[in-house]
């Protein structure tokens, strides 16, 4: 037995080992996404249901959101469908997020990806309302612009127009505030 | 009709949540261009592009609604004079690096092209060289020889 | 009950190929045979136990036993008895058992016919004899990572509480084409058959054994399990394209890939082996290709397992992941520390006695073959090294493993025509060029033809080029050597044909697979390069065309069946404007699944498929998006594996008693002519003259 080679042998695959050791701890459904920092991408949509709160944007079906009249603003995009079970487990989260806010000028909106409108409004009414307006996405342009993987997937746009953050998945109460007093100017909140 | 009936039970029978997907029922409206210049270099340009929501298929192959529309961006913008790059650049932009089914061939992703080559090369160096030793004439004789040979094509 | 008895048989499965390994490795180093038979009575018992645990689980899952953890994770009362039975290899943990199954039996048939090894006149027995135990060791060993993984990640028979009513089902991919019957069990045959070749080549390094006899052994073991291995990659291919709907057989998938690497060394091993059988040359490089076939497999279940790399097959992951991480690293230290240390003792003098020899063609298909191998590993596994190196996700898919590795496939291609044309040793020029004078004049004529005629770009122009001419080189073989039969024997053309076969299984046998995979080679060109494919949406009665196909939408349709609801379409295909034939693409909605599972209809002909798919359809019923493709010569890509399976099993077949170990051994010398083989060829090469026969 020649040990020297032996373990010279071995050595060339420790790289190999250790590559999937590594690739072990990395998820490979988990893809970044580039947008963050960028500008967010602009966009028309038709309302389809106005929000439950007046002061959420005042939106009236047949309206159009637009992301040249949300300049200024923080906003939060949420691209959501009926047919996605993890979208109801963060939709109370969003709808009281958007009461808590719209004082402070949040404007939320919630984006219909891939559903048929009507499904859409059922699942609203089933859920027990929402707070922000529903708009649609006919063909899914918005979501392709946004870089969109599926949904829930929510994005948080500074009032510079630039997106300042992106969630995969269900988003919780405390990644959404945090993530929204980050870039909302600080004011103490109205007693 | 007692076709387009069944087709409605068939649906009713799927509440919503219980068939979580809608879309192939949802867009029927491809836009089939008669233009076969173009849609060969739509399917050039969609086989190049990853479907984000599958796995692993490019937006050519995938049956998907998602995939189907950005088949038709693909179409638009060609349609509308931008370049294959151009669009491919679009993509990336939004769903970053990881969209394109072909590495960019730049920095340390050249490792990817450069290496088969350099592994052909070395390979294709070693062979010639055990060849040429092995057909030495002067040594042709008996096979059942042993002598140590420290290099093999290994 | 059913549990019990599974349960406890894997448990004692692992517990004796634990001391089964012992004892192998005790009873050869202490000299006492009565220990290494009992080594080898546990690798019976294994089989045995495996046996009873798999016939547990599928009467659990027959009988709908919810209270076993797999049958509650894949069974379902609504699934048809068949898809019940075939989704035991459904999901990780029944993959798992299965491939047990397999091991613990290839193990005991490799224990069985290796200690009822004749004993021949080289004297081979006794190197068997003396290699046998470590070989039971290592199979023993594999087999015990195996059990291990069944009794503590992998359990299937775990208890559940409270027994349900009812479960999901298999995942419906799986139960949706009866492929799934056949692909997944002919990829663990292939994949797990590639473990005993390896164990005995670890065999021969241990008892210091590996002159002639592992390589004998084990080229045998190898091309069965390549069989295997390459009809479950056509009938994956084959399901792909009956199922995923997107027209396409081969998508360079992980785990696609993972099921080709080893079949990419193995397919070297297959030709280099002959270099080391005959001239006694190439024994570290072999036994290097024989470990990295093996630790490929490991690799590849590693791969589809874990889930590190997104795939449309990865299997769930989990902690399993880890252990077969571990595994990877314990096989590769002791078989590359095993190969390297003992490489010094290995040494054989290389001896070439012209550069222009069929030595030379193999010594280039390997180089071909290992750069290819590199290629598909490196692609596969680079997602992995740029989030490493750069942090950043990149995709490598198709387009990528296409450019780089059709050069490749062309090479070979080309390497299929001229390896046959050499003689072993020295081509003389006049013979070499009265070989190929034909074949490449038929091969530019094609070629020419090809471009003018259809165009396709340069790889499918190469590969009609290239593929004709390899043909016609392999075609040769056997009509020249027919010929000569009939001439020298007055024998009819069929009776000299089979005969000419039968006399050197081993060499008509790769031809026939040569000319099997350069069918398949050439169908790949012609469906990729000349396919056509359209999409429209039809409302009924509309019409629409595509390269001389018309089909016309004639109705839509719902059944709900009790595990799915099906959507289709009836849809005739007319020719000059007459119904020529019906067809009916589906789409198949299961309750488990997000997205629908595509049923295309197929029409295949020897000129190649209308594929026809159902892409959505209007929620009235009034009108449907169909995608229609038309890809010339796809029958032929299954033709061709059957081809290179019948080729694998002609070479493999045991010859007959009088020729039978010299001629299995030492195929005789393809001559200098053919004619001059053809009419000797039933000669028995005696081993002797193999160093003076020029």
């Amino acid at each position: 037995m020649n040990w020297q080679r032996a373990a010279i042998a071995t050595a060339a695959a420790v790289p190999l080992v250790a590559l999937f050791a590594y690739g072990m701890t990395r998820d490979p459904r988990e893809i970044p996404s580039p947008l963050p920092g960028r500008a967010a991408p602009d966009f028309a949509l038709e309302v389809i249901r106005a929000g439950d709160e007046p002061s959420t944007g005042g939106l009236q079906p047949g309206d159009t959101l637009r992301s040249s009249e949300l300049r200024g603003q923080v906003v939060v995009l949420n691209f959501w469908a009926s047919w996605c079970l993890a979208c109801r487990d963060e939709h109370e989260v969003l709808s009281a997020a958007a009461r808590t806010y719209a004082d402070r000028g949040v404007r939320f909106a919630g984006v219909l990806y891939n559903d048929r409108p009507a499904a859409g409004l059922e699942w609203i009414a089933q859920m027990g309302g929402q707070s922000y307006p529903a708009v649609l996405d006919p063909r899914s342009r918005t979501a392709i612009d946004f870089g969109l993987y599926g949904v829930p997937e929510t994005f948080i746009i500074g009032p510079d127009g630039v997106v300042a953050y992106k969630h995969i998945g269900p988003v919780t109460t405390p990644v959404l505030t945090d993530q929204i007093e980050r870039i909302l100017p600080p004011i103490a909140a109205a007693p | 009709m007692r076709v387009a009936w069944w087709v409605v039970v068939g649906f009713l029978g799927f509440s919503v949540g219980e068939i979580p997907y809608s879309g192939p029922l949802l867009h029927a409206q491809i836009a089939a261009t008669t233009d076969s210049a173009l849609e060969a270099r739509v399917r050039a340009v969609a086989s190049e592009l990853r479907c984000p929501v599958c796995q692993g298929e490019s937006i050519q192959d995938s049956p998907a609604t998602l995939a189907q529309e950005m088949r038709t961006v693909v179409r638009e913008q060609l349609a509308a004079g931008r370049t294959p790059e151009e669009v491919k650049k679009y993509f990336s932009d939004k769903y970053g690096e990881w969209i394109l089914l072909r590495p960019r061939p730049r920095g340390w992703n050249m490792i990817v092209y450069v290496l088969p080559v350099v592994a052909l090369l070395l390979g294709a160096l070693v062979v010639m060289r055990v060849t040429r030793r092995w057909a030495r004439p002067e040594e042709s004789g008996s096979v059942s020889a042993q002598h140590v040979d420290t290099t093999t094509p290994s | 009950m059913t549990r019990i008895l599974g349960s406890s048989a894997v448990m004692v499965a692992f517990a004796t190929a634990m001391l089964g390994m012992v004892l192998a490795v005790a009873g050869t180093r202490l000299r006492r045979p009565e220990l290494v038979r009992g080594a080898y009575a546990a690798v019976y018992v294994n089989f045995g136990l495996l046996a009873v645990a798999s016939l547990a689980m599928v009467w659990a899952l027959v009988t709908h036993d919810f209270s076993v953890s797999y049958v509650a994770q894949v069974g379902s009362r609504a699934t048809p008895t068949f898809y019940t039975v075939i989704s035991l290899w459904g999901a990780l943990e029944g993959s798992i058992l299965f491939w047990g199954l397999v091991l613990s039996g290839f193990s005991a048939v490799a224990v069985w016919l290796g200690t009822h090894a004749r004993e021949d006149r080289r004297g081979d027995g006794a190197d068997v004899h003396r290699l046998m135990p470590y070989a039971a060791a290592i199979l023993l060993g594999i087999g015990a990572f195996f059990y291990l993984l069944l009794v503590l990640p992998a359990n299937p028979f775990l208890p559940v509480s409270p027994v349900p009513a009812d479960g999901p089902g298999p995942n419906p991919l799986l139960q949706n084409h009866i492929l799934m019957a056949v692909h997944p069990p002919l990829l663990y045959l292939g994949y797990v058959g590639m473990s005993v070749p390896f164990a005995f080549a670890m065999g021969a390094l241990l008892s210091g054994a590996p002159g002639g006899t592992w390589i004998r052994l084990t080229r045998r073991w190898t091309m069965a399990a390549w069989m295997f291995l390459t009809a479950a990659i056509i009938a994956g291919m084959w399901w792909s394209y009956e199922v995923l709907g997107w027209g396409g057989y081969w998508a360079w998938d992980p785990v696609e890939n993972a099921s080709f690497l080893p079949w990419l060394t193995a397919t070297a091993f297959l030709h280099s082996a002959m270099v080391e059988e005959r001239r006694g040359m190439l024994r570290v490089w072999n036994l290097s290709l024989i470990t990295s076939t093996f630790a490929l497999t490991i690799l590849g279940t590693f791969l589809t397992r874990s889930g590190i790399l997104s795939s449309v097959h990865a299997f769930a992951e989990g902690e399993i992941g880890y252990w077969f991480l571990g595994f990877i690293a314990l096989v590769l230290i002791f078989s590359l520390s095993l190969v390297a240390g003992r490489s010094d003792q290995l040494h054989t003098a290389g001896r070439l006695d012209a550069v222009a020899s069929r030595e030379t063609a193999f010594l280039l298909n390997n180089l071909l073959f290992t750069v290819f191998t590199f290629t598909v590993l490196l692609g596969t596994l680079f997602p992995l090294v740029a989030e490493a190196v750069r942090g950043v996700k990149v995709s490598v898919g198709e387009p990528f493993f296409n450019s780089m590795t059709l050069p490749i496939c062309m090479a070979l291609l080309f390497l299929m025509g001229v390896g046959p044309a050499l003689p072993w040793r020295v081509a003389s020029r006049d013979a070499l060029r009265r070989e190929v004078a034909l074949p490449a004049a038929l091969a530019v004529v094609v070629g020419i033809a090809t471009a003018v005629l259809f165009g396709g770009g340069v790889y499918a122009v190469v590969t009609f080029t290239f593929g004709t001419f390899a043909l016609a080189v392999n075609v040769r073989q056997f009509t020249s050597g027919a010929k000569a039969r009939m001439r020298a024997h007055g024998e009819a053309a069929p009776v000299a044909l089979v005969r000419l076969v039968g006399g050197n299984r081993r060499r008509y046998g790769g031809y026939l697979a040569h000319i099997g995979a350069i069918t398949v080679a050439v169908a790949v060109a012609a469906s990729s390069a000349y396919k056509g494919e359209t999409e429209a949406t039809l409302r009924r009665g509309e019409t629409m065309s595509l390269r001389g196909h018309t089909i016309r939408l004639d109705d839509l349709w719902g059944r709900q069946e009790p595990q799915r609801f099906v959507l289709g379409a009836t849809v005739t295909v007319l020719r000059d404007g007459a119904p020529a034939g019906e067809m009916d693409p589906r789409l198949n909605f299961y309750t488990t699944s997000e997205q629908p599972i595509t049923t295309p209809a197929v029409r295949s002909r020897p000129s190649g498929d209308l594929y026809l798919n159902l892409m959505a359809v209007e929620r009235d019923g009034s009108s449907a998006t169909i995608r229609m493709i038309v890809e010339p010569l796809v029958p032929w890509i299954w033709a061709g594996g059957y081809l290179i399976v019948l080729g694998a099993l002609i070479s493999m077949w045991p010859a007959r008693r009088r020729e039978a170990a010299p001629a299995t051994v030492f195929a005789p010398a393809p001559p200098l002519v053919p004619g001059s083989a053809a009419a000797r060829p039933l000669a028995i090469a005696d081993p002797d003259t193999r160093g003076a026969r020029t």
